[in-house]
């Protein structure tokens, strides 16, 4: 019957086929988009390794470049532009702080906290802390060793402070400005999986010297093994963050270029940590000195007596 | 003169039986005088606007209410106007310059490490002050530049207090009380400071940001304070 016919579902075929085929109209089709999100750029998939997948949180990269690139878009003669690196909130830095003492083995810095969205807050405010905690630390633990001393007159040592400031602030900024330009000229030649922005690099630096505060005010007490103890668990950690974040980079490099670059960084870091303790905190060996001083005369005595023989 | 047109109004209406105002004429025997003046409140408010001719003593009395005014707003801490609207730079300038003042005396005639000069007292307070406004301004926060250094600026008054009562209590022998008596004075001021510039700056901040807007100024008054705290004469 017609009426079934006309309730029967038509099938009409493509769409582009009914519309006539004339010059004056124009057929616009609308695709689905793509359910397979696209591969980073420059990237075929295959070539990815897993582990680089889940250091790079593979779901969102792309999502936080884009809006990086958008937050980025004011320019740097404004104001705005420079908000956009002081924008995150008490719970981030906190998160990036714990990140940065508590490295996971496995698991970049970088990507786990950062995120694209590298902030000054952090290294700036952290290299202030960390410069009057080393010399307040150092001034008391002074104190505290020439304390019986008569003849020490406690003085508050003000200089230190500039010195520890330049000291730090150079270190903070830059060794990343020298590793960024290092890691661009490598990226040059070797194409390389992983690669950070200037900012990104001076985020890591920042936030791995947290961990140099609680130990400038634990190397207050004034016992060497203590305090060489505390140096080995604060290289430790901060290193390990540091090295966990460069790996990926230059692992694609020359071998030897590779292990030479992770082998400045730690070394640069030691030579920070060991300078700070040696520069601002003097060394506590007032234990003993009364016992030296009888002795070399008994040696003379002994010989000017074995020499009259 | 409106009286004298009322009267002559008045008349003709009951005179004619109200026949409107056209019959209304002022007569040539009653004279019209009068002042086109707009009433005045007071003689002296066109000297107002212009401070110009004011003796200088009052001007001067007046900052000094102001400043004053300021003082009392720091040490007794409520939420209030002063020094957030009509901020002023002269409190703090002479809050920084007597604080250095009296830092001054250990170092003098000491050829090593001593306590801070002048200068670097006077470029800690306003470098410090210049940062944390920046820093509080890029987090977010909608504070002017100005008012932010007169709040940071006016809370170094309890420091200052705090200085002077060191220098008093170091005029007696040194020792163990000596300090302690100090280190007390020393952290209860710093904790009013802290609390009092908190107090003003804290709600000008986005609720999740708080925590780092005042950490920077925790930094600054404590720095301020070991200076004070390891001052010592000779």
């Amino acid at each position: 019957m017609a009426a079934v016919d006309d309730l029967k579902f038509e099938e009409f075929g493509d769409s582009a086929n009914l519309l006539p085929a004339s010059q004056d109209d124009i057929a616009v089709t609308i695709e689905e988009p793509s359910l397979n999100p696209p591969a980073p750029r420059g990237l075929p998939r295959g070539l990815r390794r897993e582990e680089d997948e889940e250091l790079l949180g593979n779901s969102d990269s792309d999502k936080t470049e884009l809006l990086a690139a958008q937050k980025r878009s004011s320019p740097f003669w404004t104001f705005e532009y420079y908000q956009t690196f002081f924008d995150v909130d008490t719970c981030q830095v906190f998160d990036r702080i714990k990140g940065s003492v508590l490295p996971v083995p496995g698991r970049n810095f970088v990507r786990l906290y950062i995120r694209s969205n590298p902030d000054l807050y952090g290294p700036f405010w952290i290299c202030a802390t960390l410069v009057f905690a080393i010399a307040i630390s150092g001034n008391l633990s002074n104190f505290f060793i020439h304390l019986g001393d008569k003849t020490f007159h406690y003085v508050p040592e003000f200089r230190k402070v500039s010195i520890a400031a330049t000291a730090i602030y150079a270190y903070a900024w830059l060794v990343p400005l020298g590793l960024w330009g290092f890691l661009l000229w490598r990226n040059g030649k070797v194409m390389s999986i992983v690669s950070y922005s200037f900012l990104e690099i001076v985020c890591v630096y920042g936030y791995s010297l947290f961990i140099y505060i609680p130990t400038a005010i634990l190397w207050i007490i004034p016992q060497k093994a203590v305090r060489w103890i505390l140096v080995m668990v604060a290289l430790g950690l901060s290193g390990s963050v540091l090295v966990m974040t460069f790996w990926p980079a230059v692992r694609d490099d020359n071998r030897r270029i590779a292990i030479a670059t992770m082998v400045t960084i730690i070394l640069l870091h030691t030579l920070l940590s060991v300078g700070c303790l040696a520069y601002f905190f003097d060394a506590p060996e007032l234990d003993y000195p009364s016992t030296i001083t009888p002795a070399p005369t008994h040696q003379y005595t002994t010989r000017v007596v074995s020499a009259g023989h | 003169m409106a009286e004298a047109d009322e009267l002559t109004v008045g008349e003709t209406a009951t005179k004619s039986g109200f026949l409107g105002l056209s019959d209304v004429s002022i007569s040539e025997d009653i004279p019209v005088e009068g002042e086109i003046t707009v009433p005045m409140a007071s003689h002296s408010q066109d000297e107002d606007y212009s401070t110009l001719d004011e003796p200088v003593r009052e001007t001067i009395i007046r900052d000094l209410k102001a400043v004053g005014k300021k003082f009392v707003h720091v040490m007794y801490p409520k939420k209030s106007n002063a020094l957030l609207r009509d901020w002023d730079l002269w409190g703090p300038l002479v809050l920084c310059v007597s604080l250095a003042l009296m830092l001054q005396g250990g170092s003098a005639d000491s050829k090593e490490d001593g306590g801070p000069q002048f200068a670097e007292v006077f470029v800690i307070i306003w470098f410090g002050a210049v940062v944390i406004t920046l820093n509080s301004k890029l987090l977010g926060g909608t504070i002017s530049f100005f008012q932010s250094l007169c709040v940071l600026g006016y809370c170094v008054l309890p420091l200052t207090v705090a200085m002077l009562v060191c220098r008093l209590v170091l005029l007696a022998s040194m020792g163990p009380i000596n300090f302690l008596i100090r280190l007390i004075v020393v952290i209860a001021m710093f904790a009013w400071s802290t609390l009092a510039s908190t107090a003003f700056l804290a709600d000008s901040q986005p609720p999740n940001r708080k925590a780092l807007a005042v950490y920077p100024i925790f930094l600054f008054y404590f720095v301020i304070s070991w200076m004070i705290l390891t001052f010592t004469p000779h």
